[in-house]
């Protein structure tokens, strides 16, 4: 199994409750910034992944909400919010 | 617009430990959390250490969801081909009041919410706490689902990235160093082997740690806890390594390090019921935010409350020490009627007479010591090495012990062992 669908069966096994909108945005002209390219790599659920342009883009669906680029990237690059309520995961283990 | 004596946002162990030492007392206490039920956005690693704690919550941990107590504590150094492996279990960990145990967050919040229910809390879930109210240089509040809810007092208890602590001015923008990344698997197998597996009866549980090739040699490790019938499996790297170290790709170190034919045998036939991400305040004394405003408190991660000593890794314990004493610290500005900075000082004081911040303060140094490249890529290496030559049996005749270890250790490696225990000394 490839590594990109061994995590997604991984996500798969958590609870996901639908986001009205994305908690996280890539603010606009950042796509590009150098200071968001860890989050190819750092993100546990690989929600970044480069576009053919070389750009980045973030999927939101299976957020764990760890906040690793937030602080990895920074808030210049990234607007960072938790989900409203009654969204987003919900562990039932922990 | 509804008013409260008290606010309290986040209900992990910070915010549930506050509420229900303030409700215990009788103040009107409010707390708000943004998952489906408290412990639905927790993470822990899972283990909590209860000595410290025991006294400030008499009885309460006697009937909550525990996993298993520890009885055996390991520390595995990996290098690339082999382990080292150093063990300890005692009757000390045998006897009661056990120290430490293993502990599923959903399981125990929810338990630990229902508790302060019971003495009067009164608990809002699924609402984030979206900001605070400020009126004239004083918190008065918080924004709340969209409503104002107005308190005497609001403790920030949102855990460790504390967006409310930077908003309430508390805390600056976070700095990589200060944090590292936990990602984490429940993989249930069987009571029985989890017993046998690990060599334990009844309700025993066992701890490992795991240092060196986990992480590729860069600051971080692994871990394993049992559980009941499951075991919680996990790594823990820096964000400075992380970000700094291209070959490091995040979610891909959990599944090299259960890969790893120490580990696999441990988990073989589980099942992996969940995967969870969060991340570790690594900063120490020198990270912790202010711990207090106009109106205003933070406990728990949100306070930056956690210590990584290598062989002992805490926050639980600090968290809902921290909750308690802010509770504590309430009611005495409540009694002088002044819920301002000055009024709620006390706080600092109780915190620096207790263990949370003794505790934090003693192992000032531990951040900076532990950050050291060669315990995480040399020594793994170089003690496997001595260890493959000292049980190794070559074909013709086997060289002096001595001369064995000293082949590995020049007089430049002595001098950096010397230097690196000097390190050491310091925590």
């Amino acid at each position: 199994m490839s590594d990109e669908s061994r995590l997604k069966v991984k996500l798969g096994l958590d609870v996901f409750k639908p986001l009205k909108e994305p908690h996280i945005k890539i603010r606009p002209g950042m796509e590009k910034d150098g200071r968001l390219r860890p989050a190819l790599r750092i993100c546990p659920a690989g929600l970044y992944t480069e576009r053919s342009d070389g750009g980045i883009s973030l999927s939101i669906d299976g957020c764990l909400e760890c906040g690793t680029c937030r602080v990895g990237c920074g808030s210049d690059v990234l607007d960072w919010n938790y989900p409203d309520g009654d969204a987003g995961v919900q562990y039932r283990f922990g | 617009m509804e008013k409260f004596e008290v606010i309290i946002a986040g209900a992990g162990l910070a915010g549930l430990a506050a509420a229900y030492t303030l409700a215990s007392q009788g103040t009107e206490v409010l707390v708000l959390e943004r998952g489906d039920y408290p412990g639905a956005k927790n993470v822990s690693g899972g283990r909590i250490y209860l000595n410290p704690i025991r006294g400030l919550f008499p009885g309460l941990f006697d009937e909550a969801p525990l996993e298993r107590f520890i009885v055996h504590e390991g520390f595995s150094l990996l290098a690339k081909e082999r382990a080292v492996t150093l063990g300890y279990s005692g009757d000390e960990l045998r006897k009661e009041p056990h120290q430490s145990f293993s502990i599923l967050r959903s399981k125990f919040d929810r338990w630990f919410a229902e508790q302060a229910e019971s003495k009067g809390a009164m608990l809002l879930n699924k609402v984030r706490v979206e900001n605070l109210i400020e009126e004239k240089g004083r918190i008065v509040g918080v924004v709340a689902g969209g409503d104002e809810l107005r308190g005497d007092v609001v403790v920030i208890c949102d855990g460790v990235l504390s967006l409310l602590s930077e908003k309430a001015g508390l805390r600056t923008a976070p700095l990589p160093k200060n944090y590292a990344l936990g990602i984490k698997e429940v993989i249930k197998i069987t009571k029985e082997a989890v017993d046998e597996r690990f060599g334990l009866q009844g309700n025993e549980g066992a701890a490992h740690l795991y240092a060196g090739e986990v992480t590729k040699g860069r600051f971080g490790g692994g871990f394993i806890y049992t559980n009941l019938d499951s075991v919680s499996l996990g790594v823990v790297i820096g964000i400075d390594a992380l970000l700094k170290h291209e070959e490091l790709d995040a979610p891909a170190v959990i599944d090299s390090f259960k890969e790893r034919p120490e580990i696999s045998g441990l988990i073989r036939g589980g099942e992996t019921v969940e995967y969870s991400a969060h991340l570790i305040p690594e900063g120490g004394y020198d990270a912790v935010g202010k711990l207090y405003g106009e109106g205003v408190l933070a406990a728990g991660d949100a306070a930056g409350f956690a210590l990584n000593i290598g062989f002992t890794v805490r926050g639980m314990e600090y968290a809902l020490a921290s909750g308690c004493y802010a509770a504590r610290a309430i009611l005495q500005a409540k009694e002088g009627g002044d819920f301002s900075s000055r009024g709620l000082s006390v706080y600092r004081n109780i915190l620096e007479e207790s263990f949370v911040l003794q505790d934090l303060r003693n192992f000032r140094e531990a951040p900076r010591v532990i950050d050291n490249p060669r315990f995480f890529g040399h020594y793994p290496e170089m003690i496997g090495d001595i260890m493959k030559d000292v049980y190794g049996v070559p074909e013709g005749p086997k060289e002096r012990l001595y001369l064995t270890v000293k082949r590995r250790l020049s007089l430049k490696e002595l001098w950096a062992i010397f230097m690196d225990l000097r390190g050491v000394m310091k925590i």
